[in-house]
């Protein structure tokens, strides 16, 4: 599972290098962001603008990922495409998280 | 008239994600919109899911069998395998996730039935002769969506 991450500000940004995030990759995803996250960034915004597809366990590893982070640190949601879109709105998880329909969109609320 | 194709594959993660691939890609070619490709995809990959992770759980993994049926009206998708009953024989109620908890208890699974009910019409199960088969129907609208 490829992640690759840059600092903008206090906010650093975790793109997925990856078409899907299902149940053959989820637990190393779920892992992986666990490294990635380390720096302790207070905003973390997750690239989700190359996932074509999620599946439920895709989604249990991106909840898990939040949840790693701790309660003092956020982590929001950029650039979903159609499917994910469609699986977080089924599931009520966009009330869970912030979602953005872009990484501009989502850099762009945290500059004021 | 009516199109039908079947495709096996193995009850591997890796195996049972490019077989739905191969599924969904044979439904469009036989024209399936493809906003209800996309429904396939995702109701394929939690049924799938289900089967490798607990129909084969404490055996080797077996076969997969999806079969398609695709009418102007409804799409049937059939899968077979010879792993181990759902609990109780029964077909889990999914219900809708539980948001209202604190962040540190949100749950990370436990989501699959609950997308399978909303995104199909119908659901019917049969357990005989020690193997399962789910039928799995999508109402397809015609003209706009």
């Amino acid at each position: 599972m490829s992640l690759t991450s840059t600092m903008n500000d206090s906010t650093q940004i975790v793109t997925v290098n990856a078409e899907r995030i299902d149940a053959a990759i989820a637990i190393q995803f779920k892992e992986d962001m666990r490294s990635e996250t380390e720096s302790g960034a207070s905003r973390v915004i997750l690239d989700l603008s190359e996932v074509k597809f999620i599946d439920s366990s895709g989604l249990g590893a991106i909840v898990a990922a939040m949840k790693q982070l701790g309660a003092s640190r956020k982590l929001d949601l950029a650039g979903l495409t159609p499917m994910v879109d469609k699986v977080f709105r089924l599931t009520r998880m966009d009330t869970v998280f912030d979602l953005y329909a872009s990484l501009n969109d989502a850099t762009a609320v945290g500059n004021t | 008239m009516v199109d039908s194709f079947a495709c096996t594959f193995l009850a591997t993660e890796l195996d049972a994600r490019s077989g739905i691939c191969s599924v969904v890609e044979q439904l469009r070619v036989m024209g399936l919109p493809e906003a209800h490709a996309n429904d396939v995809q995702i109701v394929l990959a939690e049924a799938v899911n289900n089967v490798v992770e607990h129909a084969y759980a404490s055996a080797l993994p077996g076969d997969v069998r999806i079969r398609c049926n695709l009418n102007k009206k409804q799409l049937w998708i059939n899968i077979h395998d010879d792993g181990g009953p759902l609990p109780e024989g029964k077909l889990p109620a999914g219900n809708p996730i539980d948001l209202s908890v604190p962040t540190e208890e949100l749950p990370e699974g436990g989501f699959g039935w609950f997308l399978i009910r909303e995104l199909t019409s119908e659901i019917q199960y049969i357990r005989k002769d020690g193997n399962n088969q789910l039928s799995l129907c999508f109402e397809i609208s015609t003209g706009g969506i």
